[in-house]
């Protein structure tokens, strides 16, 4: 799906005056690269100098993709917004969208794994939405290649939301207030599982994560963030490698590995099955809001953001054919484990309310 | 007897010799680096090579499930080179296993 159209993202006055002091920033070094061994000017900070040769993949985007045939208008972020928080669109009528991916909660469910129909436990962890306008690749396993696609897996499944599309539609389609957004949305086009579909993945595709820390650090502002946070980056992306995988603003490459998770998921090797190199693997998550949305792994099986450093230090705890290549024991410190959690806090965005929709009765 | 084996075996050594000139002739680079195939779109004829290097610093696994071209290159480490024979005609569909965003579409002619 062609990605051509762009809404900008929200740049307020703090994220100019930051601009400002990267291009102040960008000035200091150039004037330092002409200075003479006396210069009486401030020095960068070692851990600035040290971050440098990253820095530049991790600038936050400043418009938001959407596709050429689900183009961005209010309209339509209006009408998803009140599909995504309506329960009607579950078979039981209590499950909605933000059921598990609660905005509360940096739009995921703080469990170890999902709730569905019936409060049947699933078999993964809710992930979080945030930042899927940039996504290449949805669900753990990768099944959807769109937003668009993954918007109805969950509604259907049985053991999600449980309820069918004729279902979903007679429901929606019977409520005026439903017909006047969509009408207002899609001129000229159906009350169907397409345009919900559609409406659903421009709401999420504004489901961006705030400013944090790292940031404004990014910025230029030495001040965002802790000296062990930015050693923690370094680390981050040297001798822990976790760079090659959390890569980008988004800290993520969408990428599907097998990272020695113990247990009997093939995540992306079921839809691959004769590719050894996928059984066991599962899309890499964003660290956005990490520390807000544990427990980890697709299954939830990890407990805390510590253990999770520990289990990469050790190269998982799985052996097994499909275990990643890219997988090794790190031998990381004690200092360079707590560098690396500063590091990682950093990329938690400040709480912001999110308006819940009054729904069309 | 001995002339016609020998004859025969120098007819053989030699056609191998010229099957592979003729493999290396036609075998195509594709680059996997920066998470992508590079080029994103080649050419080549039926029974040409396509050499896949990895020239990242992460594994990668190129595959295709397109119909009468399917293969698994298998995880290649960095550095590594994979050789792929495309036996059919038609447009091949050929991506990274591990990330969605490599994509490369060989024409087999």
């Amino acid at each position: 799906m062609p990605l051509t159209a762009f809404r900008s993202t929200q740049v307020g006055p703090r994220t100019f005056v930051l601009a400002l002091g990267v291009c102040a920033f960008g000035l200091t070094v150039a004037l330092r690269a002409n200075d003479g061994a006396g210069s009486s000017k401030a020095a960068v900070p070692a851990e600035r100098v040290a971050s440098q040769p990253f820095l530049a993949s991790y600038t936050r985007p400043t418009t938001t993709p959407f596709p050429d045939d689900n183009a961005y208008t209010p309209e339509r972020e209006a009408l998803g917004r009140a599909l995504f928080f309506d329960p009607r669109l579950s078979g039981s009528g209590w499950i909605s969208c933000a059921s598990c991916h609660n905005p509360g909660l940096s739009w995921g469910d703080g469990l170890p794994r999902a709730i569905g129909h019936g409060m049947k436990t699933l078999g993964r962890r809710t992930p979080t939405i945030l930042n899927l306008a940039w996504g290449q690749a949805f669900f753990w396993d990768g099944r959807a290649d769109t937003l668009e696609a993954q918007a109805l897996g969950p509604i259907q499944a049985a053991g999600e939301m449980n309820l069918d599309l004729p279902t979903m539609i007679a429901r929606i389609g019977a409520i005026d207030d439903y017909q006047a957004l969509f009408a207002k949305a899609y001129p000229g086009e159906p009350v169907a599982p397409e345009t919900v579909a559609k409406a659903i993945a421009t709401f999420e595709r504004g489901v961006i994560s705030a400013e944090a820390p790292f940031d404004r650090w990014l910025a230029g502002d030495e001040a965002a963030i802790s000296p062990e946070a930015k050693r923690g980056f370094v680390v981050f992306n040297t001798k822990a490698a976790c760079a090659k995988c959390h890569s980008g603003w988004r800290f993520t490459d969408d990428s599907f590995h097998d990272i020695g998770v113990v247990g009997e998921d093939v995540g992306r090797g079921a839809l691959l099955a004769d590719i050894p190199s996928v059984q066991h693997a599962f899309k890499t998550p964003t660290l956005r809001d990490a520390d807000r949305r544990g427990p980890y792994m697709h299954d939830g099986s990890v407990a805390t953001l510590d253990a999770v450093v520990d289990f990469y230090d050790r190269g998982g705890l799985a052996a097994r054919e499909s275990l990643s290549n890219d997988l090794k024991p790190l031998g990381l410190t004690g200092d360079e484990k707590r560098q690396l959690l500063a590091f990682m806090r950093t990329l938690t965005s400040p709480g912001r309310s999110v308006p819940v929709p009054a729904l069309p009765r | 007897m001995f002339r016609t084996a020998l004859r025969t075996s120098l007819a053989l050594a030699a056609a191998v010799v010229a099957t592979t000139v003729w493999l290396q002739a036609a075998s195509h680079p594709v680059t996997q680096k920066g998470k992508l195939f590079a080029p994103g779109m080649i050419s080549v004829k039926v029974g040409e090579v396509v050499a896949f290097k990895n020239d990242d610093d992460v594994t990668h696994n190129a595959f295709s499930t397109s119909k009468g071209n399917e293969f698994n290159a298998k995880a290649q480490t960095p550095g590594s080179t994979s050789e792929v024979v495309f036996k059919a005609k038609g447009k091949v569909a050929v991506k990274c296993a591990f990330h969605p965003g490599m994509s490369l579409t060989v024409n087999v002619e």
